[in-house]
């Protein structure tokens, strides 16, 4: 395998709806920005790529098949090649891997992924029914398709089990508004404090509007390169990019019912021992085993063995504040049961930034710095390649150029991971991405 | 062909689909730029034809006042949502007929739901367990207060019971507090 590196990325601002463009000039505002970034010229760009990946969920969002071959010729990338990843809300995650896996594998030198979602073209409810179809239509859809109401049960699991509190959720929904209030990509900026959260309309007990995602229209879009890549870039542009390298990638995969995940032992990481979880049954429902093997493999690869003391920040798949808490232990920055205490001692909040509330250890890692899904939104083919672009910006100190502000930069960054997850954890990738220059 | 011979050709027109009759338009092309989006609505309905296929026995069974769920042949693991064939041996499962009381392993109540079930709301989901059985089971609970959820629903007994009416769904049974 060779090395691959993230060279650039962009992002449209996501939004409720954009009635003003359909889809492929949406990628395109995402893609022109990566290219403007790295100085690179749209027809140099459609001679250097050799290949692309599409990025997109749900066809019943579009209600147009084949949806990549049309933003392919808009972005002026016809007749390369390319292909199409779904993989639910992962999509994102998991075609950013895709892309990687052509460049190690040696087929591309250069490769950009695309993605997007336009998720406004039907209205919330019937969205949440097309999401809930990612659920199986024999069995869990005809009993009440809807995916608030899993992850709600879910965490009501977490709680029986743990103790987890509402406040302790709603401290996740405070931390990643605040700091999408210093996003300019973000859907919802806004400052809000635990009372907020809970005082927001129910949708599944015990999770309220303040504690899920929004639809989103959104693209995003990402360049991989080879060390030959960058050097074809480089000699295109005339300066070197710089970029992140993909240090390690990880992934897995859980039983689509839930009803049908085991109750069995805990997989481990390397700074865990058995004795930790005695009498504890995994992943039951009250946690995503997916997750975990997404991370142990991603970490394995990286050569990480304790995430908390050798990452910097992460960007993870906040669709829910219940399951922010539950991917902290999936991903071993604290043990199966102490997500709540891990955000309510500060942990994974932005180390310089004001939320109104005094930490013990704020800002030992930062979670979601960008504000995460919940505020910046979720346009499923994207939201996967928008982490990948804010983690990049991230290790190369630019946030303050691309966010016009530097409160989100996380200062030093040299290595940070993304992870993207698709409903109840059917579908889970983790990437590590390490400062590349 | 001279003028006055020339047939008019003309593709015959009803006002049938038509849905706005006059769009503003700009005299000066350059200003089409800032033209607001025209949005229309395209309606779309579809009716399956879907096959429970190796799952049919179930459904069956509801229809009939039983609850069924499979169990490997070969390692006996037992499966509380029915599947024919096991995750951790591959071997083929037998029916078996589940318990009429069981728990519920946790739950939910759906203020809001997706656009089909929005009519039903609220509306509240568990998964059922039950001794002996090493998977669980999503239903509906009827019988509680949805105002008052609480964590002590959790570990509380309920009973299976069917609808008189088959529709051949898993709806066609649901729990109530035993």
């Amino acid at each position: 395998m060779r090395p691959v590196y993230l060279v650039s990325g962009g992002v449209s601002k996501f939004a409720k709806a954009r009635p003003d463009v359909t889809f492929q000039p949406m990628v395109k505002e995402a893609y022109d920005y990566a290219l403007k970034d790295l100085g690179l010229e749209f027809r140099k760009a459609a001679e250097l790529v050799d290949g692309t990946v599409a990025s997109y969920f749900s066809d019943h969002f579009m209600r147009q098949l084949k949806a990549g071959s049309m933003v392919q010729d808009y972005l002026g990338l016809t007749p390369k090649p390319s292909k199409r990843i779904e993989a639910g809300g992962a999509t994102g995650g998991v075609a950013f891997q895709s892309g990687w896996e052509a460049v190690a594998s040696g087929r591309y030198d250069i490769c950009v992924v695309y993605g997007w979602e336009t998720m406004s073209h039907v209205n919330t409810w019937k969205g949440n029914e097309f999401i809930a179809l990612a659920s199986d239509v024999s069995f869990d859809y005809p009993v009440g398709g809807f995916y608030s109401g899993y992850y709600a049960m879910m965490v009501v699991r977490h709680m029986q089990e743990f103790g987890t509190s509402v406040e302790q959720m709603a401290l996740v929904s405070v931390k990643n508004h605040n700091n999408a209030f210093h996003n300019p990509y973000a859907q919802k900026r806004m400052k809000i404090r635990i009372e907020d959260v809970r005082a927001s309309e129910m949708v599944a007990w015990p999770l309220t509007m303040l504690d899920i995602c929004v639809m989103s229209d959104g693209a995003a879009v990402t360049i991989l390169a080879s060390e030959d890549g960058l050097n074809k870039l480089e000699k295109a542009t005339g300066h070197r990019p710089k970029p992140a390298k993909v240090a390690g990638v990880g992934g897995g995969i859980d039983a689509m019912r839930m009803a049908d995940r085991p109750h069995g032992e805990v997989i481990l990481l390397p700074h865990e021992k058995a004795e930790d979880y005695r009498g504890l049954k995994y992943p039951g429902v009250h946690s995503f085993r997916a997750g975990r093997m997404a991370s142990k493999t991603a970490y394995q690869m990286a050569g990480i063995t304790n995430p908390l003391e050798e990452l910097d920040f992460i960007e993870l798949h906040d669709a829910y504040t219940s399951s922010e808490i539950q991917t902290y232990e999936d991903m071993g920055l604290c043990r199966y049961g102490e997500g709540g205490k891990f955000v309510e001692a500060g942990k994974p909040f932005m180390p310089n930034l004001e939320y109104g509330y005094r930490f013990p250890e704020q800002g030992k890692i930062p979670v979601n710095p960008s504000g995460g899904l919940i505020a910046c939104g979720h346009p499923v083919g994207a939201t996967g390649l928008m982490q990948a672009v804010f983690a990049l910006w991230q290790l190369q100190g630019s946030i303050g150029k691309h966010f016009g502000s530097n409160q989100l930069q996380v200062k030093n960054a040299r290595r940070g991971a993304i992870h993207s997850h698709a409903g109840t954890g059917t579908y889970v990738v983790v990437s590590i991405l390490e400062k590349g220059f | 062909m001279a003028e006055q011979e020339k047939k008019r050709i003309k593709l015959p027109e009803t006002d049938e689909g038509t849905v706005l009759f006059n769009v503003p338009f700009p005299t000066d092309l350059k200003d089409l730029k800032g033209m607001a989006p025209i949005i229309i609505k395209q309606p779309y309905h579809i009716d399956y034809i879907h096959s429970y296929g190796q799952d049919s026995p179930f459904f069956a069974g509801l229809a009939n006042g039983k609850l069924l769920g499979t169990r490997c042949g070969p390692c006996k693991y037992t499966y509380g949502t029915p599947r024919l064939h096991c995750m951790y041996c591959g071997g083929e499962c037998d029916w078996v007929e589940l318990p009429k009381e069981g728990a519920v392993h946790t739950f939910t109540v759906c203020q809001y739901g997706s656009e089909e079930f929005l009519k039903e709301t609220p509306f509240v989901l568990i998964l059922v367990e039950w001794p002996g059985v090493d998977t669980l089971f999503l239903a509906r609970l009827m019988g509680v207060d949805p105002a008052k959820p609480s964590l002590d629903w959790v570990g509380m007994k309920v009973r299976a019971q069917f609808k008189r009416l088959s529709k051949f769904k898993p709806t066609d049974v649901y729990f109530v507090p035993a």
